[in-house]
């Protein structure tokens, strides 16, 4: 690992006042679990590490008219544990209780899963399937406007996430088929129904990172049961293809968690 | 050099590290305690695996400034002189080793896994050492002794 300047911060504005004097070679640090293994294969160089550990305004969950707002620095074990999201969208907690492994889940956090956009993470899927509002230091961001393809977000340098809101949906479900190994998501499909129609988010599969299968959510608006979206899948040539799945088994795979996710919220 | 401050297995510790130090450096090399492993470099064998205010962590992906005015404990930690911890001891009577390199780690998941769950099932223990690989694949012995230690750890 190369080495860096580390700076801790002790809340939101001192996060930003230090990011912005560090420059364009500072960099933000959550948990560390995406970012700490990439300094350790070098992939990347920052001169100095801003650690949100400390800004506790960052981290929590509150309850908000109709929406549940997650703080940037709760960690996926905070998720999972929350009577709050269990009991408002019980599919968000599941789908933290299911990230990684235990250790991972004490120290990762959704702010970092969400600005990291790996395409095969699992929050970006409910972000956009539940229609969430980014909130940064700067602006609330719709989860239609913020992912960008794999790794890439609306984010500007140095702006920083402080919480994501989700809206309160009637019904939703999320099932992924896990990589053995990481447990990322092979494939994973969220679906929503809310007042407003229903949305599907699909991680792991697009070649260009998380989708909303609209195909999908136009059959699921009129009929929301598996069998509307029987034989439905996104084509082939917008899969991601690897050493774990080819883009037809993805496609097919897209198909089959999203009937999964379906009958899951029930 | 910043300066850490920290509690390890009990014991005010201090050290000058590099920004870059990661904790299980520092406890290996700067503490000698090397009962805290490193058995690769993706974060996802879980040999590494230490408690951070009562939390497993992996040490391997944590560094060491972040751990400034925590509480670590290690395995090294666990013992209560010369009687072992009960999930030390459960692993002993279980025959949850083999070579004996993912064993620290196994054991500090199954002490945070269990803690308060004298019950968890055998499907819980399985899914809650996701995170830690044994190389001799000695599976089902090591989930054996998880029960038996979480029995023991709730008398
Ligand atoms: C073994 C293993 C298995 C995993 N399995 C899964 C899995 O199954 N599913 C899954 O979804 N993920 C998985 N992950 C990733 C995990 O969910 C991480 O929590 C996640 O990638 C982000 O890590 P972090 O919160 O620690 O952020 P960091 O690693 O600290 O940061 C990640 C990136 O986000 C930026 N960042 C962090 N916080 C903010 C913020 N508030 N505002 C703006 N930018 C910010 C950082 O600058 C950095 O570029 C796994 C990781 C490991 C090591
Ligand atoms: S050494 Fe493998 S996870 Fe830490
Ligand atoms: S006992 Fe050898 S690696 Fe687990």
């Amino acid at each position: 690992m190369y080495n860096f300047e580390y700076q801790k911060a002790s809340s939101a504005a001192d996060a930003a006042a230090k990011i912005k004097a560090a420059g364009e070679d500072g960099k933000l640090m959550a948990g560390g679990m995406t970012l700490i293994p990439t300094l350790k294969q070098r992939l990347a160089q920052p001169s100095a590490l801003v650690d949100l550990g400390g800004a506790k305004d960052l981290a929590g969950i509150k309850v908000e008219g109709n929406a549940v707002v997650i703080g940037a620095m709760t960690t996926h074990a905070a998720v999972a544990a929350s009577k709050d999201v269990q009991g408002k969208i019980k599919a968000l907690a599941g789908l933290a209780a299911n990230i990684g492994d235990r250790q991972v889940r004490h120290r990762g956090t959704i702010g970092g899963s969400i600005a990291n956009n790996d395409p095969a993470a699992d929050y970006p899927a409910a972000v956009l399937a539940l229609g969430a509002t980014i909130v940064t230091n700067q602006r609330k961001i719709a989860a239609d406007d913020f992912f960008k393809g794999m790794f890439e977000t609306a984010l500007q340098p140095g702006e920083i996430i402080t919480a994501v809101s989700f809206p309160v949906p009637e019904k939703a479900g999320y099932v992924k088929f896990p990589n053995p190994a990481s447990r990322y998501a092979v494939v994973g499909v969220f679906v929503a129904k809310t007042g407003g129609g229903v949305r599907v988010g699909v991680t792991g599969a697009g070649n260009s990172g998380v989708f909303r299968a609209h195909k999908m959510e136009e059959a699921l608006s009129k009929d929301f049961s598996a069998k509307a979206i029987e034989g439905m899948h996104p084509p082939a040539d917008a899969m991601n293809a690897d050493i774990h799945a080819s883009a037809e088994y993805r496609a097919h795979l897209v198909g089959v968690m999203a009937k999964r996710a379906i009958a899951a919220a029930g | 050099m910043p300066t850490v401050n920290l509690t390890v297995n009990g014991k005010a510790v201090s050290a000058n590290v590099e920004s870059r130090t990661l904790l299980v450096n520092l406890l290996r090399e700067n503490l000698a305690l090397t009962g805290t492993h490193v058995g690769c470099d993706t974060s996802q064998c879980g040999a590494c695996v230490v408690h951070v205010d009562g939390q497993s962590v992996k040490a391997c992906t944590m560094l060491a400034v972040q751990a400034d005015g925590a509480k670590v404990t290690t395995i090294e930690g666990l013992a209560n002189g010369d009687t072992l911890h009960p999930m030390q001891e459960a692993f002993r009577d279980n025959h949850g080793l083999q070579c004996g390199f993912c064993t620290p780690g196994m054991v500090m998941s199954a002490v945070c896994l269990v803690k308060d769950r004298p019950n968890i099932t055998e499907h819980e223990v399985r899914e809650g050492l996701e995170g830690n690989i044994c190389r001799c694949t000695g599976y089902h012995n090591i989930v054996q002794a998880v029960l038996a230690g979480a029995k023991a750890m709730g008398r």
